[in-house]
């Protein structure tokens, strides 16, 4: 198992010490986004937090390489954390700022970086999956190496589109791998309340695709599960990787989970991938605790860095607004207020 | 040379993937079948079935995968057999492909083309005769072209796939049979400008696809009559060259939109909203529309042909306008 050269020699344990930072700094930095907008400075309250499925990002986003592209769903923080994503730049994005990812026009749920392969967030669900196919085809067909990543929520199960996209990636054999992050819930209503069955590693062989399903909170299991799925998407066999967890707080910042019981919360939120990971950090892979809580710090101090860069950045520009839409050296949208001008003679 | 809008159309692909090896074909029955209005004939055996990809029956999937393969490096035609099933991925067409460029602030664009033949004609039915370019027109970030003459379906083609964003290329079903001259080397005007296609002082009719012939047949009729009728051809609506239907409209000061897409809350009426903003201190009557009918397009011949716009119905209302 290739650690990279710096870990070269520390083989699973630091492996797991790298799984259980990028789990404590993904938990860290929503944790701030919280924040963020408790002080009203974030943009809106559509924000999705992933607290609880840290394990599902940081197992699967280890086992990907560089050049891997990817889309997530609109809870998808924590992949492009484990991805590598700047957490300045997100923190930005998320409160609307120029300093963001996207300028501040796409926001929490539709943040990406070309530059990492992320092809997008995406705030319909399923809405990204097919992509990766297309990712795929291009991949395939320019000889490249990589694999292209859906990660979803168990919403998407129940999408059409999903399907469409698994057939065509099995059929035309792509690099593809299809990653459901499984929390329970589609907003408010649970998987029993939406989905038929619950075998979804069996859909997924049905339509010729190497499934997996994996406990979320096993983070170096679903690391394990990733890396061969990925080998074998690599060999033109695309795959479904099924995380099941746990998601610890409400839907959106404005949801309070009306619709699950304490009991069931408290529950839920022992199903914690980092504390299980701390635990086995400082047992089997005998790490000093000085270690993991230095980890710990060093993410709070990171996570808080980006809190204040996100407050401090400015604001975008009104006239941002019309940038984009199409190509810089394409025709733009005309405003509105230019329009009214020019109509009552004044320009 | 003279040639049908179909072959122009497949000469305009065939040049393209010669010229572009990124540009991929991905589509319900584009490659062994050919398309399902021919057009993509002969185009498998060319460039391989890695460059034309019979897809499955999945227009959402379709196009969601060109989004992705226009994101990573490819330069893909998706096809829907027909503009009715756009329905099925809107959520691509209008989420996706519209919106990235926009929504991840311009660090890349979606150059993908997505083709697919509207119109009436064939009694096809309330789900294979519309014209949805409304539905196109209203969504920021997509381009649309719709061709009427050979000429334009080469070379707004050509064109289309030398662009960094995504266009709706919409043809009409009844014009692939259509003859007209085609020089591969000289287009009438670039991409995003309107044409005059007949010159006149009394009225000025502006049409796209299919309408632009109809229009052109009533300006002939009409001046029979001593009526004097200017056709604008639009080719594109997006962008919509207002600035030459304006120069017209403000000369003849009559304007009649022309449009096979349903009346209400379409193309036609964005249109005459922009005649009348540029326009109206040189009105000398109201713009009117004339536009499909708001029922769905019904199968009986007798009532599909009364549902659309026709040459008489042009030259009618026209005459109407001018003696008002």
């Amino acid at each position: 198992m290739d650690q990279g050269p710096s870990r070269a020699g520390q083989g699973r344990s630091g492996l797991a010490l790298d799984l259980y930072r990028t789990m404590r700094r993904i938990r860290t930095f929503e944790e701030r986004v919280a924040e963020l907008f408790v002080r009203q400075q974030s943009a809106g309250s559509m924000l999705h937090l992933s607290i609880g499925e840290e394990g599902a990002a940081a197992g699967v986003g280890r086992a990907m390489v560089e050049g891997d592209s990817f889309t997530t769903h609109h809870r998808g923080h924590g992949v492009f954390l484990a991805r590598g994503g700047d957490p300045n730049r997100m923190m930005a994005e998320i409160a609307g700022k120029a300093a963001g990812y996207c300028g501040g026009k796409g926001g929490s749920m539709h943040i990406a970086d070309m530059a990492l392969g992320h092809l997008g967030a995406n705030a319909i669900v399923g809405g990204g999956i097919p992509a990766v196919v297309g990712a795929g085809l291009s991949y395939r067909r320019l000889r490249r190496p990589q694999v292209s990543v859906a990660f979803f929520g168990d919403g998407a199960m129940q999408q059409g589109i999903l399907y469409e996209s698994m057939n065509m990636a099995a059929l035309w054999r792509l690099p593809v791998l299809f990653v459901c992050i499984n929390n329970q819930y589609g907003m408010g209503t649970h998987i029993d309340r939406a989905s038929a069955s619950a075998a979804w590693d069996e859909r997924a062989r049905s339509f010729g695709l190497a499934a997996a399903m994996v406990d979320g909170e096993d983070t170096l299991a679903v690391y394990d599960a990733a890396s061969a799925l990925l080998a074998g998407a690599r060999d033109g066999i695309p795959g479904y990787l099924g995380v099941s967890c746990y998601r610890f707080h409400g839907h959106a910042r404005m949801d309070k989970s009306p619709y699950r019981d304490a009991a069931e919360e408290e529950a839920g939120r022992r199903r914690d991938p980092i504390a299980r990971m701390a635990n086995r950090l400082r047992g089997e892979f005998e790490v000093a605790g000085a270690e993991i809580e230095m980890v710990d710090a060093a993410a709070a101090a990171e996570m808080d860095t980006a809190m204040t860069f996100a407050i401090q950045a400015p604001l975008p520009e009104p006239a941002a607004m019309f940038t984009d839409v199409f190509a810089p050296d394409q025709p733009a949208p005309r405003p509105v207020a230019d329009r009214i001008a020019a109509a009552l003679g004044e320009s | 040379m003279e040639t049908t809008y179909r072959e122009a159309l497949r000469q305009a692909l065939d040049d393209a993937m010669t010229a572009d090896s990124a540009i991929t074909l991905l589509g319900e029955e584009v490659g062994r079948y050919g398309g399902a209005y021919g057009v993509t004939k002969g185009l498998l055996e060319k460039f391989g079935k890695e460059r034309v990809i019979d897809a499955p029956i999945s227009e959402a999937g379709i196009v969601g995968a060109a989004v992705g393969a226009a994101m990573t490096g490819l330069r893909p035609v998706a096809e829907l057999m027909y503009v009715d099933f756009i329905g099925l991925a809107m959520d691509q067409v209008a989420n996706q492909a519209a919106k990235i460029r926009y929504m991840f602030g311009g660090q890349i664009g979606v150059p993908m083309v997505l083709r697919a033949p509207c119109g009436t004609g064939r009694s096809g039915g309330a789900q294979h005769s519309q014209s949805l370019e409304a539905w196109i027109l209203h969504m920021p970030g997509l381009r649309l072209a719709m061709p009427g003459t050979v000429s334009d379906a080469y070379h707004l083609l050509r064109a289309a796939l030398r662009l960094p964003d995504p266009v709706v290329f919409i043809e009409h079903k009844a014009l692939y049979v259509r003859k007209g001259e085609l020089d591969t080397q000289r287009m009438d005007a670039p991409w995003g400008r309107a044409i005059m296609r007949r010159g006149g002082r009394d009225a000025t009719i502006v049409a796209y696809s299919r309408m632009v012939h109809r229009a052109l047949e009533a300006a002939e009729a009409l001046a029979a009559d001593g009526i004097s009728a200017e056709v604008i051809d639009l080719r594109t609506l997006n962008p919509l060259d207002m600035e030459t239907v304006s120069a017209s409209v403000a000369r003849t000061g009559r304007a009649l939109v022309a449009s096979e897409g349903h009346l209400t809350g379409g193309a036609a009426a964005e249109i005459a909203a922009q005649i009348q903003e540029a326009c109206f201190d040189w009105l000398e009557e109201p713009i009117l529309r004339l536009a499909a009918e708001d029922v769905p397009v019904p199968v009986s011949p007798a009532l599909e042909a009364a549902s659309v716009p026709t040459a008489e119905s042009i030259a009618r209302t026209v005459r109407r306008m001018v003696h008002r």
